[in-house]
């Protein structure tokens, strides 16, 4: 598959801005600028990126509790997303939803789910309304390996290939639901195989290479949008860091041996991606350097955006829950 | 206007909605056949695609509703309030908390009609009466329908609401008849009861009694026996609980200085305990007697009638109560 230049960069300058923001998260996560959980995303850049790239602006994404990395590589603004980790009125939800609950709406992005599992039936149902309103919108769902254990995503799965709906059913397999190895909780080989059982599509890829990401998406969204229903797509790869930002216990646990985090950190996925660029002369290394700059200088942009924006009034407190301004405060 | 069925004035209400607006379509289980009758004929109007059969999957087909609702479309999900329970997560983590997790950004226009079967020999499984559980969660409107007439203005409304609506239909009134008025007797051509007014059936000055969904009937039959005994009890029916009109509640409170909570629901954090709690607040020293929750006694659903018959509020135990406040 030949893919344009312009979007073999896109890929680049997304996974660094991911990265960056991760990084940037993590420095002021420990510095205590901030409470509650975060989880980073850093080591499954290629997932979302290669996954959104093969993407339309029209269509969805949803996501869940590890879900920095989904909105950017969607296309979102690191600003709302700095100011919303921080709590911040000009975040994406005015303060309202976190680290795990970014979402933005006006690009596609249906929000991202806490409990695991729980945005598949909802991002299954995006697509059920494209079918209703033949649309030729597709919806693609991330979710890890511990959520493909959950109730919700097999009842969402079959829902979207009885119904042939345009769904991509995303699954990051970074090796750990928390602590637990996904060997030991999943009863197949592949996650992907359980493909099979819903008459869909169950496809492994190397969750590092953001051009098989694109790829294998890409062949999703052709069969989705042919209203051939949904397929499974397995993405084999890495959290580089912990599970969550304070969580002091597990950061401390040994679940995982050092050798297999070295290993895997060796197939960083945006040196692999800039290696390819540069073997097919794609970029330059320059070029590649820049992109790494521009996106690390948005990324300060935005920390200080966050830190400047005002925390909420406490007005605010009862806002957005409902769409009927006239619901009263009981 | 028509004498017509509960039932039926569910159907007019759908059917009505799903002819004015595009967006609206119901799915649930066995809906195409409409096994549970409020459902008849839809399918055959409007076809497969807008009259959706469902795998039983509630926390699949819940979710899909929401996400439908999230972007454009106007669900109503058929299910029953035993099988609520299966889809919880979706309702809760998903309906009920996204437009404000998520800052305002979505409005989820999806109605959840939940069928409240007890009473008929159905044992715990299949008997709920869980109103109460979702006025604590917040984010979702809650209906109580107690009349033919309320059960097609509210549906009506509830599917042109923005916000998710769960909208609760008592097993035990489905087959009652009232008078329903055609659209072209109502203003504007459509009957459509607001959310967040509650009705007074019955005007007295000696006790008020509020009565929520089946409780309905009980009710106004007790106060019709206290009447030939001389005693003047107004009924207040809220038919939304969330939201809760508690002005016309106080007010009646006001007037009557007495006040009996008549909840088909389990006693404890029932309906009646929060409506009660918003008498004592703001109401208190209208009070001439202390208030009596009439609900269902703290017990699962027993399969026997015989035990059955003794948890739910009755004719009997309402008019014990109002004797009681004026003793």
């Amino acid at each position: 598959m030949a893919i344009e230049k312009q979007k073999l960069m896109l890929m680049l300058r997304r996974m660094w801005l991911i990265r960056h923001f991760e990084e940037t998260v993590i420095k002021v996560y420990t510095s205590g600028e901030f409470g509650g959980a975060a989880h980073p995303y850093i080591g499954e850049e290629a997932v979302a990126v290669g996954a959104c790239v093969a993407l339309r602006d029209s269509d969805y994404i949803a996501g869940n509790h590890r879900s920095h990395g989904h909105p950017i590589a969607k296309g979102g603004d690191v600003k709302k997303a700095m100011a919303e980790i921080y709590g911040r009125r000009d975040g994406y939800c005015k303060g309202k939803g976190g680290s795990m609950h970014l979402a933005d709406f006006s690009i596609g992005i249906l929000g991202e789910s806490g409990i695991v599992a729980s945005s598949v039936p909802v991002a299954t149902g995006a697509a059920l309304a494209a079918k209703l309103q033949k649309k030729d919108f597709v919806s693609a769902v991330f979710f890890g390996d511990g959520a493909s254990n959950q109730g919700a995503c097999h009842e969402a799965m079959n829902l979207g290939s009885v119904w042939k709906l345009p769904v991509i059913f995303i699954c990051e397999n970074n090796q750990y639901a928390v602590t637990t190895p996904y060997k030991s909780t999943v009863s197949s080989e592949h996650i992907a195989d359980r493909a099979q059982a819903y008459n869909m599509p169950g496809v492994l890829v190397d969750g590092q290479d953001a051009i098989a990401m694109y790829e294998a998406t890409t062949e999703a969204v052709k069969r989705a949008r042919a209203g051939r229903g949904p397929t499974l797509i397995e993405a084999l790869t890495y959290r580089f860091e912990e599970h969550s930002l304070g969580l002091g216990r597990i950061r401390r646990s040994e679940y995982r041996t050092a050798e297999e985090v070295t290993d895997w950190r060796k197939r960083d996925p945006i040196v692999i991606h800039e290696k390819k660029l540069l073997e097919t002369k794609t970029a330059t290394q320059a070029e590649i350097d820049a992109i790494k700059a521009e996106t690390g200088k948005e990324v300060d942009a935005a920390l200080e955006f966050a830190r400047q924006s005002p925390f909420p009034e406490a007005a605010e407190l009862y806002e957005d829950m409902w769409a009927d301004k006239a619901m009263p405060i009981p | 206007m028509a004498q017509i069925l509960f039932m039926q004035a569910l159907n007019q209400a759908i059917a009505e909605e799903m002819r004015r607006d595009q967006k609206v379509f119901l799915m649930g289980e066995d809906v195409r056949a409409s096994v549970y009758g409020a459902a008849a004929n839809l399918s055959k109007e409007f076809g497969p695609d807008r009259v959706i059969d469902t795998p039983l999957s509630e926390n699949g087909f819940f979710g899909a509703a929401i996400g439908a609702s999230a972007v454009g479309m106007r669900p109503i999900v058929e299910t029953l309030t035993s099988f609520m329970w299966v889809g919880m997560d979706q309702l809760v983590s998903q309906a009920a908390k996204m437009r404000y997790m998520f800052g305002g950004q979505v409005n989820l226009p999806v109605v959840f009609r939940c069928v409240m079967y007890y009473g008929g020999g159905s044992a715990a499984h299949h008997s709920d009466r869980s109103y109460p559980v979702y006025m604590n969660i917040g984010g979702l409107k809650v209906a109580v329908p107690a009349t033919p007439r309320d059960a097609k203005g509210l549906l009506k409304t509830a599917i042109r609401d923005e916000d998710p609506v769960l909208f609760f239909e008592d097993g035990t009134l489905l087959g009652t008849r009232g008078d329903v008025p055609e659209n072209s007797e109502v203003p504007g051509g459509d009957l459509l009861v607001p959310f967040g007014k509650a009705a007074v059936h019955r005007q007295g000055t000696d006790c008020t009694i509020v009565a929520i969904a089946g409780a309905l009937p009980h009710a106004m039959a007790a106060a019709a026996e206290l009447e030939a005994e001389g005693v003047s009890v107004e009924v207040v029916d809220p038919r939304t609980l969330v939201p809760l009109d508690k002005t016309t509640i106080l007010e009646s409170v006001a007037k009557t200085g007495r006040c009996v909570v008549v909840d088909p629901a389990s006693k404890v954090c029932s309906a009646a305990s929060e409506i009660m709690s918003i008498v004592a607040e703001e109401g208190f020293w209208s009070l001439q007697a202390p208030m009596i929750k009439v609900a269902s006694k703290q017990v699962h659903v027993p399969y026997t009638p015989v035990l059955e018959k003794l948890m739910y509020p009755t004719k009997d135990d309402i008019k014990a109560a109002i004797k009681k406040t004026m003793e």
